[in-house]
């Protein structure tokens, strides 16, 4: 740490510890963290979930609720004791001198409430502004964050802007009363990379123009590199590596930064070198399903379209905004226009795009989720496009093709333990009968995808995020699909636990000889699984070709801006 | 996180499997309500409440001191003794008998009506919720039409027009809590519409009315619970209030309603223990079916234990 006697840091947190009263007694979230931030630094603040890192600038700003107390060590902020000074104080330095940015933008906006009247708000409650030059200033705000058309944006609500949109009102939002000190919790998670990328500038650029500092709370280490002087790792509430962020990529002292750093998928790297070596790995399966790329394709999808009516375009918004030159015929929306794609058995396809590409539009239609438009899907020969989807669910083929979900919380019933969410399949579609055996299947199935055995009675709520995932793949296995599709089964994981769970499903794959469509926004995680990758842009499908030549040298502009937008750790 | 774990072998297939301690879901539950209720003093009294309300139901008749209908003239208009703990009437009925032999009637006037509007708007509003188009236009109208009278006229109608019977005092209490239950469960249901566990069921296998009754049904039953919990005690009232004006039961059935409305006409002259012991009977009952809302939900909630 930097202790410049005549540069006193502007946040010195020194062994701070956070208590939470639980049912369970009291659980230590932070334990003895130090951290620093000197003027105009950029401090990365890097962990998994359940690390401690937002516990611990909640403490910094003293919104920790109601369970949780501040158990020991100190907070100084540009000379004020924050952990013992008085309620009032404290809410006068938020906002003021230091503010916050949060991981859903769209929920830290109030959804009815114009984005400019809330920076109106911000300012007058801080005296920045009064009644009569409220306005100016605000729309003032939205134009240093970059929104185009400040003076009409001002009228938006959250629910008409985009998520990266919202994320820069929320950036206006804090910069507004010119504070000190900025913490972004995840303020880019969720958000697509080239999305991420813009917003990480934008908030570097103005940090640094005001010579603001700033703590970057992330799990992804690729992004704290890019954009951090300083990066403090935190392992289960405790710091264990504080360096500067290029040391700290070049030669980590500490296994877990060196974990994690192996973890995550990078240029370069096989899908096996991911784990580390402690790590049991899973046993190399003698020999693979012999599964010789079969003259017919599994899947064959023509011409596929998928419409949605437009709502809402008549009202005064869209007038507005949009000019009245649009055209009649533009009354539907088309979410995926004209697509086709091939899979043949055992191949693994990597499906990419930008949030509202259509991406997952193709994969519910493949899956028989969702009706098509138009075009025809082929599934082993059989056109099942042409099944309603209601009743698809009551066909055999059902049994064929299979998927596992984004986010494994919401997949699972939270009122069924694991082992009947994946008996469901095995009862309704399976030809295992009766309690024992269907149990026996199960906990084999749980056995394949390395679930103890025992954490099976359990409720999801009671499962880690892994846990929960590998539930939710032993589901979609149950019944031996041929087709599996991967809904970006890893974007809620941690990256120690996606390392695990793509070792999991490419063993799978090659085990039990499956074919892969793999839904992702990550081409990182698409460059280690696939043999072949698929971009989609606006519901057409920009570039297509194998792994390695579509990520290697793309043809297509918007790949190449895909690929560059990922932030790297300097290896 | 780390329960001791014990093998049992299994019985019919002879094949040993592990299960938690959590496997046996009654013993799991009941220690979690002995938890809840430690946690919350209030939600304990609630349920002392309700198992004293419970006792007086079943064995009313048997523990009294007196028979709740006989009447002796020498004893009309005594006020509370050591003899009639709370007074007679003008009859000379002991009143405490009849407070807790009236129970049973009121207990079950409440129960059948909740169950009964808990199968029909219940379902429904699952249904409407689930299925939206026409099932949803159908049960949200049915309950705004419902909601658009004066409740209890509305109940008062009903029982006038079907005929002054207990049964129909149970349908026209249902009718009217009808909207409540459409309501709160299409929300519910509307919310979990598309779920990942709703497309994973889907994906398994399931129809959609057995994703209705497997994977909605179980999730909305929590705030249902709670909800049944807080309208038993609107049900009590309102068929305390429908005999109070004369419709439902009749004289000289023990019933709170009926006892306070007798008693009222008493109060004037001074015998106020005649309406105000029936009267705190009901004030009870319906306080303490309010409170066990909360405690039920913190109870049946599987996301609470952990």
């Amino acid at each position: 740490m930097n202790m410049d006697p005549d540069n006193p840091p502007l946040l010195d947190v020194v062994d701070l510890t956070v208590e939470f009263a639980t049912r369970r007694g009291v659980v230590r979230a932070v334990e003895k963290v130090s951290v620093s931030v000197a003027k105009g630094e950029t401090v990365g603040i890097v962990g998994e979930s359940g690390s401690g890192k937002s516990v611990t600038s909640y403490a910094v700003m003293r919104i920790l609720d109601r369970a949780g107390h501040i158990a020991g060590g100190s907070i100084v902020f540009s000379g004020v004791d924050v952990r013992n000074a008085r309620e009032d104080a404290v809410r006068d330095l938020r906002g003021r001198e230091m503010s916050m940015i949060f991981q859903n933008p769209r929920a830290a906006l109030n959804p009815i409430r114009k984005v400019g009247r809330q920076i109106e708000d911000v300012l007058i409650q801080h005296n920045l502004a009064d009644r009569r030059d409220a306005r100016e200033k605000a729309i003032e705000a939205l134009k240093r964050v970059r929104i185009a058309r400040p003076e009409e944006r001002y009228h938006a609500y959250p629910f008409e802007l985009s998520g990266g949109m919202c994320q820069r009102v929320v950036i206006a939002l804090a910069l507004a009363c010119q504070p000190q000190l900025l913490i972004a919790d995840e303020p880019t998670t969720g958000l697509d990379v080239t999305t991420q990328k813009a917003v990480m500038d934008l908030v570097v650029e103005l940090t640094r123009e005001r010579e603001m500092s700033t703590i970057l709370i992330t799990h992804d280490l690729g992004l704290a590199a890019a954009y951090c002087d300083r990066v403090v790792v935190m392992e289960k509430g405790k710091v264990v590596e504080t360096a500067p962020s290029s040391q700290i990529f070049r030669s980590p002292h500490h296994p877990y930064p060196r974990k994690l750093m192996r973890a995550t998928p990078r240029p370069g790297v096989q899908l096996r070198d991911l784990l580390s070596d402690d790590a049991a790995r899973p046993a190399e399966d003698g020999q693979p399903v012999q599964v010789g790329v079969d003259a017919k394709p599994l899947l064959i999808v023509e011409n596929l379209v998928k419409e949605y009516p437009r709502k809402g375009e008549d009202g005064l918004f869209s007038r507005l905004f949009k000019g009245d030159d649009r055209k009649q015929e533009e009354q539907v929306f088309r979410a995926v226009d004209g697509i086709g794609l091939k899979i043949m058995r055992g191949e693994s396809v990597g499906l990419v795009g930008e949030s509202g590409c259509g991406k997952s539009t193709t994969s519910m239609m493949v899956m028989r989720l969702i009706d098509k438009t138009g075009g025809n899907i082929f599934f082993d020969g059989e056109n099942i496009g042409d099944v309603p989807a209601r009743e698809f669910a009551r066909l055999p083929l059902r049994k064929r093709i299979q998927m596992v979900f984004q986010d494994p919380t919401d997949s699972l019933n939270p009122r069924f333990t694991a082992v009947r969410a994946i008996a469901d399949p095995i009862y309704r579609l399976g030809d295992v009968r009766g309690g024992d055996a269907v149990r026996a299947r199960c906990e084999e199935l749980a056995r394949l995808v390395g679930l103890p055995v025992e954490l099976l009675d359990r409720f999801p709520h009671q499962l880690s995020g892994g846990q929960k995932a590998r539930v939710g793949i032993a589901r979609a296995m149950a019944l031996s699909p041929e087709l599996v599709i991967l809904d970006e089964p890893t974007a809620a994981l941690d990256v120690s636990v996606q390392a695990v769970v793509l070792n999991l499903l490419q063993d799978l794959k090659k085990s039990l000889g499956m074919s892969y469509l793999f839904v992702s926004h990550d081409l990182n995680v698409v460059r280690l699984l696939c043999d072949r990758v698929i971009v989609m842009k606006s519901g057409k499908i920009v570039e297509e070709g194998s792994t390695e030549r579509v990520l290697g040298a793309p043809e297509a502009a918007y790949t190449r801006e895909l690929i560059d937008a990922i932030p790297h750790p300097p290896v | 996180m780390t329960e001791p774990t014990h093998r049992a072998a299994n019985g019919s297939g002879g094949t040993a499997v592990v299960r938690s301690e959590r496997s046996n879901p009654l013993l799991a539950t009941f220690k979690h309500a002995r938890y809840v209720i430690g946690e919350n003093p209030v939600t304990g009294l609630a349920f002392g409440l309700f198992v004293l309300l419970c006792v007086a139901a079943i064995f009313g008749p048997y523990i009294t001191p007196h028979d709740p209908l006989a009447s002796n003239t020498l004893d009309a208009l005594k006020p509370p003794s050591l003899k009639y703990w709370f007074g007679t009437d003008q009859l000379g009925r002991d009143i405490f008998s009849r407070v807790v032999v009236a129970t049973r009637l009121d207990m079950a006037i409440a129960v059948f009506s909740v169950a009964l509007v808990f199968a029909l708007g219940g379902i429904s509003g699952i249904a409407a919720g689930f299925f939206g188009g026409w099932t949803d236009r159908i049960v949200g109208r049915l309950a705004d039409t419902i909601m658009a009278f004066p409740l209890f006229v509305l109940a008062m109608g009903i029982v006038a027009a079907l005929g002054n019977t207990v049964t129909n005092i149970v349908i026209a209490t249902a009718i009217i809590n009808f909207p409540l239950y459409a309501r709160v469960a299409r929300s519910e249901a509307n919310i979990r519409r598309e779920a990942g566990f709703v497309q994973a069921a889907r994906l398994s296998g399931n129809g959609e009315y057995r994703i209705l009754f497997t994977q909605i049904l179980p999730n909305v039953m929590p705030i249902m619970v709670v909800q049944m919990s807080l309208t038993m005690g609107y049900a009590i009232l309102n068929a305390a209030g429908l005999s109070f004006i004369g419709l439902g039961v009749r004289p000289p059935t023990p019933e709170w309603g009926i006892m306070v409305a007798e008693g009222a006409s008493f109060i004037v002259s001074g015998e106020w223990w005649i309406a105000l012991f029936p009267g705190l009977a009901l004030m009870l009952a319906v306080f303490c079916f309010n409170l066990l809302g909360d405690g039920l939900r913190d109870i049946v909630d599987p996301q609470r234990r952990t």
